[in-house]
This record gives C-alpha cells, sequence and structure tokens, in this order.
C-alpha cells in the first residue's frame, strides 16, 4: 500500500472544517491581485541581460557575456580561473550544438580531466563530481531578477553536476532569460495541466551557497559550490 | 527534544535571556539586519501590500481545502513512486520513520533542517531506532555538537558567537584552528561532506509541497537540503499538514514572499523541488521515497478563530521585529517556535498549561502584524489567547494576578486613589525613567516587573483643565 492512513486523516480535516469531504470541483479562485506579472514586463531580452548582470553583483557571482564563436574561450579563461584540473559536465543536445563535445575533448587532451554525464556509468557519475574542481551545465530557464539559473535534472543533467565540485560554471543561453520566478512555474504548472510530467527534481539555483549561521557573517561556500560564474550566451534568438 | 525546551520555568527562562549580553547584542543586531533586508525588498518591489494580499489569499484558499489538495498530492507523489503516510499524531510519525530505518537496517542518517521534525522529537526516535542522525545546517549542526535547541526558527544558532563555536568544534571534533567564520565553516563543510556521502538514509522537512504535481520543495542557502535528497538511497520528507500549495503557480509566489520576508533575499540559492523517486537513466536522488504528513495538533486548530495561525509560512519575519524577544532571545520562550508566532502556536500545538506565559510575552506592538507576509493576525490571537487563559482557563499567571490584585484594590477606592494619584507624582519619581516607571514600589512592583507603567504626569488632568479654564500654560 503507498498511500496510508488517508481516509480517517483526511475525513477529520473537513469534519474540523465543519463540511463534508471535498473530493473534486475545488477551483483556485480569481486572486484579487497578481503583482507577480508587473515585475519586469515589457524589458528586452537584452534590458534582462542587464537586469541579470546587476544581481550577479548581490548573489556573489561573476557574469560573463560572449557570443557562440565567443564560448570556448570564455569558458577555457573561467576553468583555468578555477584552477580546474577535473571538470564534470552534463550530456545534453546542447554539448553538440555548441560545439562542446570538441572543445571537452582538447582540453581532456591537454591534460584536464573531463566527464560527462552517463548514464550507463552509474555511481561513477557522482564520484567523479564529488572530487571535480569544475561543474558545468546550461541553464534552462533563467530569472532575470533573482539572478536564478533553472535546471530540470534529468539522466543527462544530474544533480550532483551543479552541487558536488567545488565551483559551478551555468552556461546560459540568452534566449533562456525571463523576468522571474513566475513564469517558470507558470510554465511547469502549463506542462503539468497537459499531463507532461515534471523532472524528478528542479533545482532553481541562484549563485554559490552561502549560509550567515555563524554570528549573521556571510560566508560564500558551504555544501554547495564556493565560486559561480555566469556566461551569457547571444544565440541570435530574441 | 519536542516542542517543549528546557525545563526552567518560564521566569528563569527570561532572566536568564536578559542577563545574557552576547545573546542579546546578537539577536538585537540580527534583527536589525533581517528587518532590513526584508524592508529593502519590500520597497523594491513597490507593491508589497499586493504580494501580502495574495499570499493571504493563497493560504486561506489553500486551508479552506486543506483535505481536496491534500488528497491530490498523496495521489502524485504515489504516482511517482513516493510512499506516503497520514500521521495523526508525533508517535506514529517517528513510529513510521523508526520503521523504514529499520528495515533498511540504516546506520546513519543525515537531515537537513526542519522544525517540523523538531516538533516531533524525530531524532530521539531515529537514535531509538539504532541510527546516529547528523544535522546538516551549519546552524543545527552546531547546536547538536554542542546538545542545545534552537533559539531562532531561521538561524538556529543566533545565540552562539564564534569563539563558543571554535570552542565547540575543539572539543567534540579536534579542530584545532582560528574561529574565522570562513575557516569554521570550511570545517563543517569537510566533515558533513563525508557523512553526506555515507549516510543510509536522508530526511528533509518540507516548505511548501505542491499539490497539483507531487513536488516537495526545500528553501535553503548552504545546499545542505540538496546533499540530503541528492545522495543517499533512501530518502523520507516530513511535512506539517498545512505547508502545501496548489500549484506551481502559487509556490512562486509563497516562495517570493518567504524569501524575502525571511532574509531579505529575491530567492535563497537553492530552491529545490523533488517529485518522488529518481527516473531510469538517473544515477543521483532516491531510489526509495517516502513522504510523511503530520497533523499532530494541527487539525484541532482548523474551523476555530486560530485557523489562520496555519498560514504561518516560517519566515520569523514577526519574530525579528518582536521588542519582546529582542530583550528575552529564543529559549526563554519555552518552545522551538519563538517569538510572537510561537506564543500563537505553542498553546494550541502543546497546550495552554505548558505554554499559558507565552501569549504574555508580547507587548503588544503590533509590529509582527504588520511585517507578516501572510497577513495572520497574530496580535489579535495573542489578545484572544489571554482573554482565553483568564476567563476561560483560570490561569492567568500569578504575577499578573497579584499585580491585578493591588492595582483593582488600590484603584478602586476612590478616597485611595484621589490621595495617592496626587501623591503618586512625587512619590513614583525615584522610580521614574523618562515617562514610565519600570521598577515600581508595593503593588505596582507586580505589574512593572513585566511591563512599565505609565508615570503619572506632571500635572493631574483636573488641575490640567483648570488651568486651561483660565488661560493658562496646556501642555
Amino acid at each position: 500500500m503507498t498511500i496510508q492512513n488517508r481516509d480517517s486523516f483526511l475525513d477529520n480535516l473537513a469534519a474540523n472544517l465543519g463540511r463534508n469531504r471535498r473530493t473534486e470541483g475545488v477551483k483556485r479562485p480569481k486572486w484579487s491581485v497578481q503583482p507577480q506579472y508587473e515585475v519586469f514586463t515589457g524589458l528586452s531580452q537584452d534590458e534582462l541581460v542587464e537586469k541579470l548582470e546587476e544581481h550577479c553583483k548581490v548573489i556573489h557571482t561573476e557574469f560573463k557575456r560572449t557570443d557562440r564563436d565567443g564560448l570556448h574561450k570564455v569558458l577555457k579563461e573561467t576553468i583555468d580561473g578555477f584552477e580546474g584540473k577535473s571538470v564534470v559536465s552534463a550530456s545534453d543536445e546542447r554539448l553538440q550544438q555548441y560545439g562542446l563535445n570538441d572543445f571537452y575533448k582538447s582540453l581532456g587532451e591537454k591534460g584536464t580531466e573531463i566527464h560527462l554525464w552517463d548514464e550507463s556509468k552509474g555511481e561513477e557519475n557522482k564520484v567523479f563530481a564529488e572530487r571535480a574542481d569544475v561543474g558545468i551545465t546550461f541553464s534552462d530557464i533563467t530569472l532575470a531578477e533573482s539572478g536564478t539559473v533553472t535546471l530540470f535534472n534529468n539522466k543527462y543533467n544530474g544533480r550532483s553536476i551543479s552541487l558536488l565540485p567545488k565551483t559551478y560554471i551555468a552556461i546560459i543561453p540568452k534566449s533562456t532569460i525571463v523576468p522571474r520566478m513566475t513564469q517558470a512555474t507558470k510554465l511547469i504548472h502549463e506542462r503539468n495541466l497537459e499531463g507532461q510530467d515534471v523532472s524528478s527534481c528542479v533545482s532553481f539555483v541562484t549563485g554559490p551557497s552561502n549560509s550567515a549561521d555563524i554570528e549573521m557573517n556571510l560566508i560564500v561556500g558551504v555544501h554547495g559550490p564556493i565560486k559561480a560564474t555566469y556566461i551569457v550566451v547571444d544565440d541570435e534568438i530574441n | 527534544m519536542s516542542m517543549k525546551i528546557g525545563h526552567a520555568p518560564y521566569k528563569e527562562r527570561v532572566q536568564e535571556g536578559v542577563e545574557n549580553d552576547f545573546m542579546r547584542q546578537a539577536v538585537a543586531s540580527a534583527q536589525g539586519r533581517f528587518r532590513d533586508g526584508r524592508q529593502k525588498q519590500a520597497d523594491e518591489l513597490g507593491n508589497w501590500e499586493d504580494w501580502r494580499q495574495l499570499g493571504s489569499e493563497i493560504r486561506t484558499h489553500t486551508l479552506e481545502n486543506i483535505d481536496y489538495y491534500l488528497q491530490m498530492l498523496s495521489d502524485n507523489v504515489s504516482k511517482r513512486g513516493g510512499k506516503v503516510f497520514f500521521a495523526q499524531t508525533a508517535e506514529e510519525a517517528n513510529e513510521y520513520v523508526q520503521n523504514v530505518i529499520k528495515k533498511k537496517n540504516a546506520k546513519k542518517v543525515v537531515k537537513s533542517k526542519s522544525m517540523v521534525t523538531e516538533e516531533i522529537g524525530l531524532n530521539e526516535a531515529l537514535q531509538e531506532a539504532g541510527a546516529d542522525v547528523v544535522e546538516s545546517d551549519l546552524g543545527e549542526w552546531i547546536l547538536q555538537l554542542d546538545e542545545d535547541p534552537p533559539s531562532h526558527i531561521v538561524t538556529p544558532a543566533l545565540h552562539k558567537n564564534k569563539e563558543q563555536i571554535r570552542e565547540t568544534f575543539a572539543q567534540k571534533r579536534g579542530y584545532d584552528k582560528s574561529d574565522s567564520p570562513e575557516e569554521l565553516a570550511l570545517f563543517a563543510r569537510e566533515q558533513l561532506r563525508q557523512d553526506f556521502l555515507s549516510a543510509d538514509v536522508g530526511i528533509t522537512g518540507c516548505n511548501f509541497a505542491v499539490a497539483e504535481s507531487g513536488a516537495i520543495t526545500f528553501v535553503t542557502n548552504e545546499g545542505n537540503a540538496r546533499m540530503v535528497t541528492s545522495l543517499p538511497d533512501t530518502q523520507i520528507s516530513v511535512m506539517g499538514m498545512e505547508r502545501l500549495v496548489p500549484t506551481w503557480e502559487e509556490l512562486d509566489v509563497l516562495t517570493s514572499l518567504l524569501t524575502r520576508a525571511a532574509v531579505g533575499q529575491k530567492l535563497t540559492s537553492y530552491v529545490t523541488s523533488i517529485t518522488g523517486t529518481r527516473l531510469e537513466g538517473e544515477t543521483d536522488g532516491p531510489e526509495e521515497y517516502h513522504l510523511v504528513i503530520v497533523d499532530n495538533g494541527r487539525s484541532k486548530i482548523l474551523g476555530t478563530e486560530f485557523q489562520e495561525a496555519l498560514h504561518c509560512i516560517r519566515c520569523a519575519a514577526c519574530i525579528n521585529v518582536c521588542p519582546v524577544y529582542r530583550q528575552v532571545g529564543g529559549h526563554a520562550y519555552g518552545s522551538i517556535y519563538p517569538g510572537p508566532i510561537g506564543a500563537v502556536l505553542s498553546p494550541l500545538l502543546g497546550g495552554y498549561e505548558e505554554h499559558k506565559e507565552l501569549p504574555y510575552a508580547s507587548s503588544l506592538c503590533g509590529a509582527c502584524n504588520e511585517v507578516c507576509p501572510v497577513k495572520i493576525p497574530l496580535h489579535e490571537q495573542l489578545i484572544r489567547h489571554r482573554q482565553i487563559i483568564v476567563e476561560e482557563k483560570g490561569m492567568a499567571p500569578k504575577a499578573e494576578k497579584l499585580a491585578m490584585k493591588g492595582f483593582a484594590a488600590w484603584a478602586s477606592s476612590p478616597a485611595a486613589y484621589k490621595m495617592s494619584a496626587a501623591a503618586a507624582r512625587t512619590a513614583l519619581k525615584p522610580w521614574s525613567k523618562d515617562e514610565n516607571i519600570t521598577n515600581g514600589p508595593g503593588p505596582l512592583k507586580g505589574w512593572t516587573e513585566s511591563r512599565d507603567f505609565p508615570a503619572p504626569a506632571k500635572q493631574s488632568f483636573r488641575s490640567w483643565f483648570k488651568e486651561r479654564q483660565k488661560g493658562g500654560v496646556a501642555k
């Protein structure tokens, strides 16, 4: 049995609310206000990039911008800046689109340890990520207001890539940038209505990990990455 | 540990808080920073009141239909391979988790910060079941090493300074470096990383469950909830039954309110939504997933005048503006839920007998009402608690009773009042500080022990009025 004690529990709630149990027909009301849609309305894609860049200062994240041709160079510089001797990367179709397969191959030939997330390798993925210097993923949806990359984790983009290595790089195609969390959750909601299952893990990642648990001092880098860099790529879709 | 913390009587706990200078300073400075952060976010949005209104409407609708949404949630978690257990009591919840632990023969459990598991005393239950429990939130870990209860629901180790933390690490874990927060945190990172990797079971709380898809959401800055939900093969989430939203669209609004109201951030570093077990081909995330939905007294609040207390999203904004919390600190409340929301919730969940003093740990200034992101009428609920305590339960605090008795005797005799009202202006002068009497004599002592009594005006109203009629100077 995968659901236990449900009926007695929910019947009791209904009784306390002084009515019969509701099992269908409940509709969300029309809310009297919807302020979430007012944030950054009408901004162009380039203006959203500016907002994102601005907020990166607040979240202790380095911001870089390039185009498709410049991506390899900027990526290399960033990895070098992190003293990255070992790199783990997500492995979805965007590797091909952005020519990163070749890029990683050449990095590997020059002595950097490269691991592309691979479902057939099981535990090995996590073991590599745990000792890696750098984790790299693409952003699926990017939230300008909060400086957040949204990751729909799956068998190509393991949860550990953006979590276990010492540093993290998010490649952000410009077309993925939206005003705020509202647009991302709306999309998930709509897909769900269409019967598409949501990812087993949706990670909203905003810069490196941090804590204020010791005397309210901000400490950047606790359990997750200690440093993070965002690379926005102009992908010619506006 | 359960909801009630410590055994010292209320008065002693308050005294201890008031005498702890470091703690009071730390609390005051933390309150200032939290408050400024929240205010800045509210100002920046420009329409914060609309956000609060929306938050309040969402919470009201969800709680009004909580049976419907919990059914939807449990169906969806189950569809995604998770097991769902509805626990009426703390004991039922603990027993269910113990059974999972035993079945897995788990030796090590790693936890991310969760108030509801503190409330039900899960850690003791886990230890009974033979498992080592590691709290992985930095603040919680510090407290666990030092066997100390939390004093704030967002930054639980607020009452400790870095020297004390260094000492704890040195004694318990052989730490030999400085007391710089960075070095202390790095040490915790290294130590806890091993625990994450070797744990058999991960246990989390739940900030918001999304009914429409069965996603359980965690809001953290450190990333520990991500660790707990990514690494161990078995994972258990424990949620208070009211921590629920209908759809992802409401998750957006409540998360935005929570991170702004709690820590003044637009979003925290990690907002993570996990749904059921890992899918085929995925190599991280749990292969076995359990959701435990806990009542533990919450249902008794439904349908009562206190129902809105269940709207709480645990942001601690009310705690961060409370002048009483500022003076006495979190431990004085004797409950894991301190501050105004704690003073409202603790008697409801833990009973008036245990927590009857808490509704009096308030100056009724109403600051909590103004900051609550989901507009819980904390102020009104505190007053209502007091009414119930005095009128229905007949258990007004002793000090209050004494003070009232003395005051009543003094004020109800016209002769005594007339005489002493005149005399008071002179007689009470030595105890007056600014416009208030802070340490009154005789019948006022009972009163001023727990609050200030306004000092008599230099002139009585009657003589002021007389003079005014004569065209004299009015104040």
